[in-house]
């Protein structure tokens, strides 16, 4: 299993992918800064979402149920699935139901975390992604590398030579509304053959059955509205207890995720209609791990999140490394706390330590998740689930030892002041080294500073 | 060094805290009994910022104690995921610390710690740690803060004829929201060309352990840092944290470069009569 560590350590000499990011950060952490400014009660909302986020995970049993029932009762049909197995054999088999061979996709991460596209494929089944950075990931048979700008990796240099190369277009210029163009001619005719749309959520109103999907470009509408089954993967924690509540939640994504006042496209439906829209619904609610999360009492804040990638924009570690390098569908902050919880420590237990603890990420948080508290706590949980004491726990442990009481924290003093005379103290093993290889070393002075208050104050 | 190496051997250095924290009557209500929390890495590496502290607030009028129990406040074993071996060194920590009425400390990211960790260490532990660390958390404080919020000072008479920057810490910045305290004063210190640092607010990729353990992200972040230092033409990088000054300046004297860092205790501490350590 590769570290972020490995991952990280090749995506820093990528100076394209440096530049990239580098680029797209800044701009939109100032974007955001402005936008959320532009509010003065932007504490107070932030506060009530954490809040109304908190009640939804208190009473996750009955919110669903609720949800199950109002669904049915507008005639879709709820499915639970306990896993990515679960939940894509459910997709597979009702896509199989209508006979299709293609379909189109919403944009979404909860069918990218149980790899419904490869799913499908084993099937024989083609998933069309619609989003435009969707589909530039797509056809580079590429990986997304952020929650809400997949692309992010890319320029617009990349993505002319993408779509130049995959779309059969052979002059094409880079000017963004000539890619843009490019997509939209790819696609529309895709929209209107596809007799199956696949959408994940960003919310679910328990109250009414209403599904809400928020997105930017409007092909996610026309995945939602144009064909004749429309199938929604879910995460439960995404249900939220009424319609009202949206009024907090969509104030707070956009302002947090594309720093706009109000999101472009927000598609809401509530069950299937006679003359309009698809004929029939599916609702999948999805599990896997979720539950575990839940049970964590410092790390189910996790939970709260509405997947604006603020934390990721912000970040000092992911606006070098990029996405990638976390290895999986959640990068950046966010991802450091919610893979490991999702997926295990045993799989994803580097992603703890991919932060300096710095804070930016739950300073913009719009739900107040504690990023810095959830991945202290999961170090913690790592180190615990070791098999075997290792070097590091060793030496913590001689170290904690020896801290506990002044006289060996001096004679730990001590030593420290003989072993700087060693010579190629930094070409060591361990830790030492990697310090070395970019910084000096500080001189361990001749004196402490007990000692010098000894000397002067007599102690 | 034999003088101290003999005292060490005198098991009286290391009196039972209910003598050794006692605070001294105070003659008027001007001087406070203050009690000096170094933080180990500063013992070790860098008492030229101790000493700035004592200097510092004994210029200002204040009595400084250092209680020589004191050892580490258990931040890096908590941060790295050692929170059983941290429990121990935060009760050393009140055990030490507690009683007095005023405990200062030039490092922003150990104050973080005691102020924000140990509660939380305290709510698995028994109810008398939780008690000793309610009762020690309020009168903990970093040294800006000590200076602006509780003696109500930003001038204090210092003089460093130096071009400077100042990197705001994240400990400083997002844990103890220390705000422009640290520039408050250092815009009050004679004969200094202050120069802001671009992207101030960005980490310098420090992180404690995150330093070895992601060695290349901090690099990369380090190297943002310096040469957003060497924008600034500042002949000092100055900060609340030795920790990362540790890793800003490593950075910098590998490379050669024109700065090199000091403490915010040493330019505040430094007159015309003593110069800066």
């Amino acid at each position: 299993m590769t570290s972020f560590q490995d991952r990280a350590h090749f995506a820093l000499r990528d100076a394209q992918l440096r530049r990239n990011l580098s680029v797209v950060t800044t701009t939109i952490r100032e974007k955001r800064a402005a936008a959320v400014a532009e509010l003065p009660d932007w504490d107070a909302l932030t506060e009530a979402g954490a809040a109304l986020k908190d009640d939804v995970l208190a009473h996750l049993d009955r919110y669903l149920l609720e949800l199950e029932r109002n669904v049915t009762g507008v005639g879709g049909v709820v499915h639970w699935a306990r896993d990515a197995t679960d939940a894509n054999r459910i997709v597979g088999d009702l896509v199989a139901a209508t006979g299709t061979r293609e379909v189109v996709k919403v944009k979404s991460l909860t069918t990218d975390e149980i790899g419904l596209n490869d799913a499908l494929a084993a099937r024989e089944v083609t998933a069309i992604e619609t989003d435009l950075a969707e589909l530039i990931v797509q056809l580079g048979e590429d990986t997304p590398s952020h929650i809400l700008v997949p692309a992010i990796h890319k320029n617009r240099a990349q993505i002319r030579e993408l779509f130049a190369a995959r779309l059969g277009l052979g002059e094409l210029s880079d000017d963004p509304a000539a890619l843009v163009d490019a997509a939209r001619r790819y696609l529309r005719q895709r929209f209107l053959r596809a007799p199956v749309g696949i959408s994940g959520a960003n919310f679910a109103v328990a109250a009414t059955g209403t599904v809400c999907v928020v997105e930017s470009e409007g092909n996610g509408r026309m995945c939602t509205t144009l064909p004749e089954t429309l199938i929604t993967v879910m995460g439960i924690e995404k249900v939220v207890p009424t319609l009202r509540d949206l009024e907090v939640f969509l104030q707070l994504l956009p302002r947090s995720s594309t720093a706009e006042r109000m999101n472009p496209y927000t598609s809401l439906w509530t069950g299937v209609h006679e003359r309009d829209g698809p004929r029939s619904f599916h609702l999948v609610l999805l599990d896997n791990g979720r539950t575990n999360v839940l049970a964590d009492e410092v790390g189910r804040q996790t939970l709260r999140c509405i997947r604006c990638s603020a934390c990721l924009n912000v970040c000092p570690v992911y606006a070098r490394t990029g996405g990638h390098a976390y290895g999986s569908v959640y990068p950046g902050p966010i991802g450091a706390i919610l893979t490991p919880q999702l997926e295990g420590l045993r799989r994803a237990g580097s992603l703890p330590y991919a932060s300096s603890l710095c804070g930016a990420c739950a300073d913009v948080c719009p739900v107040r998740i504690d990023i810095p508290r959830v991945l202290v706590h999961l170090r913690a949980r790592e180190v615990a689930q070791r098999a075997a004491p290792d070097v590091e726990r060793i030496s913590m442990q001689a170290l904690a030892r020896a801290f506990a009481s002044p006289r060996r924290f001096e004679r730990l003093l001590r030593l420290a002041r003989r072993g700087r005379r060693v010579p190629g103290i930094d070409r060591l093993p361990g830790p030492l080294r990697a310090w070395g290889r970019v910084r000096e070393l500080p001189a361990v002075p001749d004196e402490s500073f007990r000692d010098w208050w000894r000397r002067e104050r007599g102690g | 060094m034999a003088v101290t190496t003999a005292s060490c051997r005198r098991g009286a250095r290391f009196q039972p805290r209910s003598v050794a924290r006692k605070p001294r009557e105070r003659p008027d209500g001007s001087s406070l009994n203050v009690a000096l929390f170094i933080a180990c890495f500063n013992d070790a590496l860098f008492p030229s910022t101790g000493r700035a502290v004592v200097t510092l607030l004994e210029r200002l009028g204040h009595r400084i104690e250092f209680p020589l129990g004191q050892t580490c406040c258990g931040q890096m074993h908590f941060n790295s995921g050692y929170r059983d071996e941290a429990l121990p060194l935060a009760r050393h920590f009140v055990d030490v610390f507690g009683g007095y009425d005023v405990v200062v400390s030039p490092s922003a990211s150990c104050v973080g710690m005691v102020r924000e960790q140990y509660p939380r260490l305290a709510e698995d532990a028994d109810a008398a740690f939780a008690d000793q660390v309610g009762a020690v958390v309020p009168s903990v404080f970093e040294l800006s803060e000590f200076l602006v919020d509780r003696l109500g000072v930003d001038d204090v008479g210092a003089y460093y004829p130096h071009r400077v920057t100042y990197h705001p810490t994240c400990h400083g910045l997002r844990a103890l929201r220390l705000g422009d305290r640290p520039l408050r004063l250092l815009r009050r210190v004679r004969g200094i060309d202050l120069i802001e640092l671009p992207d101030a607010e960005e980490c310098c990729g420090f992180g404690g352990t995150f330093a070895v353990k992601n060695a290349d992200v901090s690099a990369a972040m380090l190297g943002d840092k310096v040469s957003c230092i060497a924008r600034t033409r500042a002949e000092v990088c100055t900060a609340g944290d030795n920790s990362c000054l540790m890793h800003i300046g490593g950075g910098l004297a590998r490379l050669n470069a024109a700065a090199r860092t000091i403490h915010l205790a040493e330019i505040l501490a430094a007159t015309e009569a003593r110069s800066g350590a």
